[in-house]
C-alpha cells in the first residue's frame, strides 16, 4: 500500500513537472517549463525505463546479457523504417515493429540461450555488435550509418510533432515509464516470476523441483526485449532519430551500469539508476565544464569534465563498497 | 595473387594484435575466471606510452626509439594489470559478476580519463622511416610494419608458451586454468598467481597497444575497446584458458575479417566474424582447443 502511495505521488509530481516555472540552476540550463530541459528529463525517463526492462531478465533472472542495446535499437530503427519506407502511421508502425520483434527476440532467445554464463554474454553480445556494424556499414543504403536516421515526422501524429510539442512528449516518457514499471512489476510478481529469482538463485535446484528452467528463461528474455523495443520507438520520438549510438556494445553496458547504480533486483532502484545515468550523461559535461573546475589544473580539470570519467569512479566505488546500487543505501541507512 | 599475399600478410599482422590482446584475456578468464573489459584500456595505455616515448625523446635514432617505446608499453601495462588486480579485483573474489562489473566501470573511467588527458582525436605516432617502406614477398609488396607486428606477435607467442611450460609459477598457472579446486586442495596457492596472470595480460596488451599504434597509424582512447570485442571473440572461439587455441582463433578471425572485407564487401568482414562465433558457439560450445565449456 505504500509502494503504491509512494508510486502515486512520484508520476503525479513528474506529470504536473512540465508546468512549473521553476528550474535546478547548473544543472538545468532553463525552468522545467522549456523545451530543452524537458527533453532531457524525457530522455532520462526512457533510460529509466529501458533500465527496467534490463532489470527482469539480468536483476530478477540473473542472465548476463550484454545484448540488451540490440532490442532498445532495433525499436527505434524499426518503427522509423516501417514509417519512411511502408509509410505507416507512428502508433501503427509500432504495433508491426513489436510483432516483428517479438518473433526475432524468440529466435535469437531461443539461441542464445542454449549457452548460459558468459558464453551466453558473449553470444548476446555478437549479436548486438552484428546489428551495430550493420548499421554502420549500411550495405542497403537505408539505416543513415553513422549519422543516423532522422524520424519521419510527417507520419507522427500532431500531438507529437516539433519542438512546440516537447511538453507533450515528455509525458508520453512518462507514460511510457510508468507503463513498463506496471507491466515488469506484473511479471516479476507473478508465479513465473518467481521461478525468475530461482533460476537466478540455483537453476539446478529448479530442475530437481521438477520445472524446465529454459521456457522460464526464453519468457524472461523476450519480455524483457519487447519492453525495450517499445523504449526505443519512444527515443526515436525524443531525440527525433535513430542514432548509431543505441546500437553500441558501449550502450549495453551503460544500460547494465544503469541497473547496477540503482540497484539490480528491484524496479524502482533500476528506474532511479536508469533516470539519474540519463540525466549525469546529459548534463555532467556542462556542470563539470563550470568555473570551479575550470579553476583546477590540467591534468585534473580534463578528466572530470569527462561524464563518463565521473560516471566510471562512483560506479567502481558503488560496486565495492555498496554493492545493492543507490537503493541499498537508504535501507543501509535506516539499518544503521 | 600478390593482392592475396598483402592481404594475407595484413590479415597475420591483424591477428599478431588480437593475440597479444586475447591471450591475456584467455589467461585471466581461464584462471581466475574474471572477464576483464577493462583490458582494452590496457591496450590503449600501452599505446598512449608508446607515443610519449616517440614524441618526448627525438634526439634518440627512430629504431632504437621505438624499441623503447615497446618496453615502455609493455611497463606501463604490466603495471597497470598488476595495480588493478592488487588493489581492485582483489577484494571481489568470489563474486564474479561484481568483478565483470567493476572492470566495466573501470574501462569506462580509464577510457575517459585518457580522453580527457589526450583528447578524443588519434594521436599520430612517430615511426621510423624504415616502417613505411615495403619487402618484395611472392611478388607482393608488403609493408614492413605488418611484418615488425607478426614477428612480434610470433616472439611473444613462443615465449609465453616457454613461459607456461618451463617455469614453476607458469607450472601453477596451467594448474590453476586446467582445474582451480583441484591445485587450491593439493595445497598451490593460486591466488598468488593472480596478480602474476594480471601483468602478463597488463604487458601483453601494452606491447599490443604501442603496435596498434604502428598497424592504424596513431592511437585513441577508445581504440582498445573496438579491438577488444574481437579479442572476446577469439578467445571464445579459442577456448577459455588455452593459449595456442587464443593463437589459432586470432589468425582465423582476422584472416576472415580482412579476405571479407576485401573480396565480398568493405565492412562485412565484422560481419562475418560474428557469424563465425555464433557457428562455433552452436558446434562446439567450448571453443576450438578448449576443455571445458566456460
Amino acid at each position: 500500500m505504500r509502494g503504491r502511495i509512494a508510486l502515486g505521488l512520484t508520476v503525479l509530481v513528474l506529470a504536473l513537472l512540465p508546468l512549473v516555472p521553476i528550474g535546478i540552476p547548473v544543472v538545468f540550463t532553463g525552468d522545467f517549463t522549456t523545451p530543452g530541459t524537458l527533453q532531457v528529463l524525457a530522455s532520462a525517463l526512457v533510460l529509466a525505463a529501458v533500465a527496467m526492462s534490463y532489470d527482469v531478465v539480468f536483476g530478477y533472472t540473473g542472465l548476463l546479457s550484454f545484448g540488451h542495446a540490440l532490442p532498445f535499437a532495433l525499436g527505434a530503427y524499426g518503427t522509423n523504417l516501417l514509417m519512411i519506407h511502408v509509410g505507416l502511421d507512428y502508433p501503427i508502425a509500432i504495433g508491426v515493429m513489436l510483432l516483428g520483434h517479438g518473433v526475432l527476440a524468440v529466435l535469437v532467445g531461443s539461441l542464445a540461450l542454449r549457452t548460459a554464463g558468459v558464453a551466453f554474454a558473449m553470444v548476446t553480445l555478437a549479436f548486438a555488435e552484428a546489428f551495430a556494424l550493420l548499421v554502420l556499414s549500411d550495405p542497403l543504403r537505408i539505416l543513415g550509418g553513422e549519422e543516423g536516421l532522422p524520424i519521419a515526422s510527417e507520419r507522427v501524429p500532431d500531438l507529437f510533432r516539433g519542438v512546440v510539442n516537447t511538453q507533450n512528449i515528455y509525458w508520453l516518457a512518462l507514460a511510457l515509464a510508468v507503463f513498463t514499471f506496471l507491466v515488469a512489476h506484473r511479471v516479476v510478481s507473478s508465479r513465473a516470476g518467481r521461478v525468475f529469482e530461482a533460476i537466478r538463485e540455483n537453476e539446478k535446484r529448479v530442475e530437481m523441483m521438477g520445472l524446465r528452467p529454459s521456457p522460464f528463461k526464453l519468457a524472461a528474455f523476450t519480455i524483457s526485449s519487447t519492453l525495450a523495443a517499445l523504449a526505443g520507438s519512444v527515443y526515436l520520438l525524443v531525440v527525433r532519430g535513430a542514432n548509431a549510438g543505441i546500437t553500441t556494445p558501449d550502450f549495453t553496458l551503460a544500460i547494465l551500469v544503469m541497473v547496477v547504480l540503482g540497484g539490480a533486483g528491484k524496479l524502482w532502484g533500476a528506474a532511479i539508476g536508469g533516470f539519474v545515468y540519463g540525466i549525469l550523461t546529459l548534463r555532467l559535461s556542462a556542470v563539470a565544464t563550470s568555473d570551479a573546475i575550470d579553476a583546477l589544473p590540467g591534468w585534473l580539470s580534463g578528466p572530470l569534465s569527462e561524464p563518463l570519467f565521473v560516471l566510471g569512479v562512483l560506479f567502481i566505488l558503488l560496486v565495492l563498497f555498496a554493492p545493492g546500487g543507490l537503493s541499498s543505501l537508504r535501507l543501509r541507512l535506516r539499518g544503521a | 595473387m600478390s593482392s592475396f599475399v598483402l592481404y594475407t600478410v595484413t590479415g597475420l599482422g591483424l591477428a599478431g594484435l588480437y593475440f597479444l590482446l586475447a591471450s591475456g584475456l584467455s589467461l585471466i578468464f581461464g584462471l581466475m575466471s574474471v572477464l576483464n573489459l577493462a583490458h582494452g584500456a590496457f591496450f590503449a595505455a600501452g599505446g598512449y606510452a608508446a607515443w610519449w616515448v616517440m614524441d618526448s625523446f627525438d634526439t634518440v635514432p627512430a629504431e632504437p626509439r621505438f624499441l623503447l617505446a615497446v618496453v615502455a608499453a609493455g611497463a606501463v601495462g604490466a603495471v597497470a594489470g598488476a595495480l588493478v588486480e592488487r588493489g581492485l579485483i582483489r577484494r571481489l573474489y568470489g563474486s564474479h559478476v561484481r568483478q565483470i562489473l567493476l572492470t566495466i566501470g573501470l574501462g569506462m573511467a580509464a577510457v575517459a580519463l585518457m580522453g580527457g588527458w589526450f583528447t578524443y582525436n588519434p594521436r599520430l605516432m612517430d615511426q621510423p622511416a624504415w616502417f613505411g617502406a615495403t619487402t618484395q614477398l611472392v611478388g607482393a609488396n608488403i609493408p614492413n610494419s605488418r611484418l615488425l607486428i607478426l614477428a612480434v606477435a610470433i616472439v611473444m607467442l613462443v615465449a609465453l608458451m616457454a613461459f607456461l611450460r618451463g617455469t614453476r609459477h607458469g607450472l601453477i598457472i596451467r594448474a590453476g586454468v586446467e582445474n582451480p579446486s583441484m591445485a587450491r586442495a593439493l595445497g598451490v596457492d593460486v591466488a598468488r598467481s593472480f596478480t602474476i596472470v594480471f601483468a602478463l595480460g597488463g604487458l601483453l596488451a601494452g606491447i599490443g597497444g604501442a603496435l596498434g599504434a604502428v598497424y592504424f597509424n596513431g592511437i585513441s582512447p577508445s581504440l582498445g575497446t573496438t579491438q577488444l570485442i574481437f579479442a572476446f571473440i577469439v578467445v571464445v572461439i579459442g577456448g577459455l584458458g588455452s593459449v595456442p587455441g587464443t593463437a589459432v582463433a586470432a589468425v582465423l578471425v582476422a584472416l576472415t575479417q580482412i579476405y571479407v572485407n576485401n573480396y565480398v564487401a568493405t565492412g562485412l568482414g565484422s560481419i562475418a566474424v560474428v557469424v563465425l562465433l555464433a557457428v562455433v558457439l552452436l558446434v562446439r560450445p567450448q571453443g576450438l582447443l578448449g576443455k571445458v565449456q566456460p
